[in-house]
């Protein structure tokens, strides 16, 4: 096996590992933890097939990750007030809070996309992130669902077969979504699919010229980036049981190529080590210190200088081209 | 809804645009010169607010406050470009995005830990507090008028350090070819680093305006750089007259849309839900309004080399 597969085992083992060492040695925040990590490497994940694979920094991916966790937040809150959805009585259900996560955000994701590909670079870069600003905005302005407030989730939505109230069964659920996130990222980076979308980050002219068009394969791969990242932010608002406008802030954008690059870009396990190194860091310097974000930005400044290739790069060596 | 009150907003609209202008002209030539993308440029906005209160604060001048934020926001301006950009240019975008990120995050909380959580506060100058009639008999704040003024003034000032100064030639220089420029004897290293000091210098000064019509506090910055970004888009990157153009576009459909949309719908749909929809559509539509230009002109509306 390559060095790489192996390290990709071991990471994902090291994050199904965590939260029952945790209980073990009688720490059970370890499992919100290690909950918290599985969920923002599956929204990193879902990032990493735009913009690993195609290259597309997205820095508006918290507008898909925010509407996921509404969409989880309105099935609940629908449910629990007995109140139709689209003139249906719903169940509280976490599959259908996915379906509509990932429907409404790759619609978003259709649309903003359309137009944001007709442009690239830096300019990419700043349309994303104006995008997600407006759906921020218009978040906090609609008042149906809290607005500035925010949504609280008074009893999470079921699973069949799980107690959702459980941290542990919350937990193998998003330990489950970050895998078969996982698989969906090596299948598609492998298919032909996968080789034209690289192939168009690494230049588009040549795809081009041998007669296929990049811009629906990125439109493609534009969506179904989106659409990981919506169940993502369904299961976190599931964990918080709460959902406001800030999960659809820049910063979060922010936060999320900052897995990405810290794990490694377009690595399989990099976006889950990258969440779990972060995750980590937020919690020991939390309590170390209450300037933990200063010493956060020092350490992100120190590995963007000086660590290229993120951590999986730092032990696995540079992508191999074969 | 009288002609004056429109025009009160009117003018709103174009002092928001002269100062997203200020923002917009810095990020523009540091994007065309050097090829960066700075997501800090809000912090060296926040760093020429906090200047200004704190200077004004302790010598009781609200003058000596802005030349304190004009200074310290091109130091840090430089010291940053230094210290940390500088190693950036030759990298990808990804990398900018995220080292400057990490770089608000040091700036954010190192001022949270210098001046505390708390907002700060600036008063206007007493020479300028108060308000002016305008033909029409609209009686609008002195103050908001000579931001206009001065951010008039800035755009003149730069067009022509940009179109007639040695320096300008070297900029305009820098931005088609840097090798050539380097190779002409003229040190790009200084050169880049004028240029980052200049743009943070023109943050700075805006921060310091803004500072006295709002509270000056940790955060402030980003949501003006955002705004910026919307403009420096529209406008077409590396363009001043773009950033210009485009920030008054945004200034005035901004506060108009904001004024006038739910005065609209309430006709439309009656008052209860215009208030809600229509701030909700408001807030979305300068996004909207770029996004009309990019389906027409995906470089922007001046796009620079076309």
């Amino acid at each position: 096996m390559k060095r790489e597969t192996v390290l990709s085992i071991a990471v994902l083992v090291a994050l199904l590992a965590l939260p029952f060492a945790g209980q073990a040695l009688g720490h059970p925040f370890y499992v919100t933890l290690a909950t918290r990590m599985a969920i923002l490497a599956l929204a990193a994940v879902g990032l990493n097939i735009a913009l690993g694979l195609g290259g597309l920094v997205s820095f508006g991916h918290a507008a898909f990750f925010g509407i996921g966790g509404y969409a989880a937040g309105i099935v609940a809150s629908h449910a629990m007030n007995a109140e139709p959805l689209f003139g249906l009585n719903l169940p509280a259900s976490m599959p259908l809070a996915w379906i509509m996560a990932a429907v409404f955000a790759g619609l978003a994701a259709l649309v903003t996309g359309a137009i944001s590909l007709r442009t690239s670079g830096v300019y990419f870069i700043m349309i994303t992130l104006a995008f997600a600003q407006m759906i921020y905005y218009f978040a906090i302005s609609w008042p149906a669902y809290g607005g500035e407030d925010g949504l609280s989730i008074a009893m999470r939505n079921g699973f069949p077969g799980a107690n959702t109230a459980r941290p542990v069964d919350l937990f193998l659920i998003s330990f489950g979504l970050l895998v078969a996130a996982l698989l969906l990222f090596w299948r598609l980076r492998d298919s032909r699919f996968g080789a034209a979308l690289q192939a168009a980050r690494q230049n588009e002219t040549r795809v081009a010229a041998i007669g296929i068009e990049p811009f629906p394969i990125r439109l493609a791969a534009f969506v179904i980036s989106a659409m990981v990242a919506a169940i993502a932010g369904a299961m976190f608002a599931e964990l918080n049981r709460f959902v406001s406008p800030s999960m659809l802030a820049w910063p979060m954008s922010g936060e999320l190529i900052v897995l990405i690059i810290l794990g490694g870009t377009g690595r399989l396990a990099g976006p889950v080590a990258g969440a779990m190194v972060f995750v980590m860091l937020e919690y020991w310097l939390g309590g170390l210190t209450e300037r933990w974000q200063l010493f956060l930005g020092l350490i992100l400044l120190g590995v963007v200088l000086f660590a290229r290739g993120g951590l999986i790069g730092l032990i696995a060596g540079k992508v191999r081209h074969g | 809804m009288s002609t004056a009150l429109l025009l009160e907003q009117l003018l709103n609209g174009i002092q928001f645009g002269v100062m997203l202008f200020l923002m917009a002209a810095g990020l523009t030539l540091i994007f065309g010169v050097m090829g960066l993308i700075n997501l800090a440029h809000g912090s060296l906005y926040m760093v020429g607010a906090f200047a200004c209160a704190a200077v004004a604060a302790w010598t009781g001048s609200f003058w000596l406050g802005i030349v304190a934020s004009l200074a310290a926001a091109a130091a840090a301006g430089a010291i940053v470009e230094m210290t940390v950009i500088r190693r950036l240019y030759s990298r990808d975008h990804l990398d900018q995005v995220l080292a400057t990120f990490a770089l608000i995050l040091i700036f954010s909380e190192g001022t949270r830990w210098v001046f505390g959580s708390f907002p700060l506060y600036l008063d206007i100058p007493l020479s300028l507090a108060g308000a002016v009639e305008l033909p029409g008999g609209l009686h609008y704040p002195l103050y908001r008028l000579a931001i206009i003024g001065v951010g008039l003034l800035v755009a003149a000032g730069l067009s022509l350090l940009i179109a007639r100064t040695r320096l300008g030639m070297r900029i305009r220089a820098g931005e088609s070819d840097r090798e050539m420029i380097g190779a002409l004897g003229v040190d790009i290293g200084t050169l880049y680093t004028i240029v980052f000091a200049l743009g943070a210098a023109l943050a700075g000064l805006a921060g310091a305006m803004v500072g006295a019509l709002q509270s000056v506090q940790v955060g402030m910055g980003e949501p003006v750089l955002i705004l910026a970004f919307v403009v420096i888009v529209i406008g077409g990157i590396g363009s001043i007259r773009g950033a210009f153009v485009g920030a008054l576009l945004v200034g005035v459909v901004d506060t108009l849309g904001r004024f006038l949309l739910p005065h609209l719908l309430a006709a439309l749909i009656g008052p209860s839900q215009a208030q809600g929809i229509g701030g909700a559509l408001a807030s979305m539509s300068i996004y909207i309004v770029m996004a009309l230009i990019l389906a027409l002109r995906p470089k922007g509306l001046f796009a620079a080399g076309s």
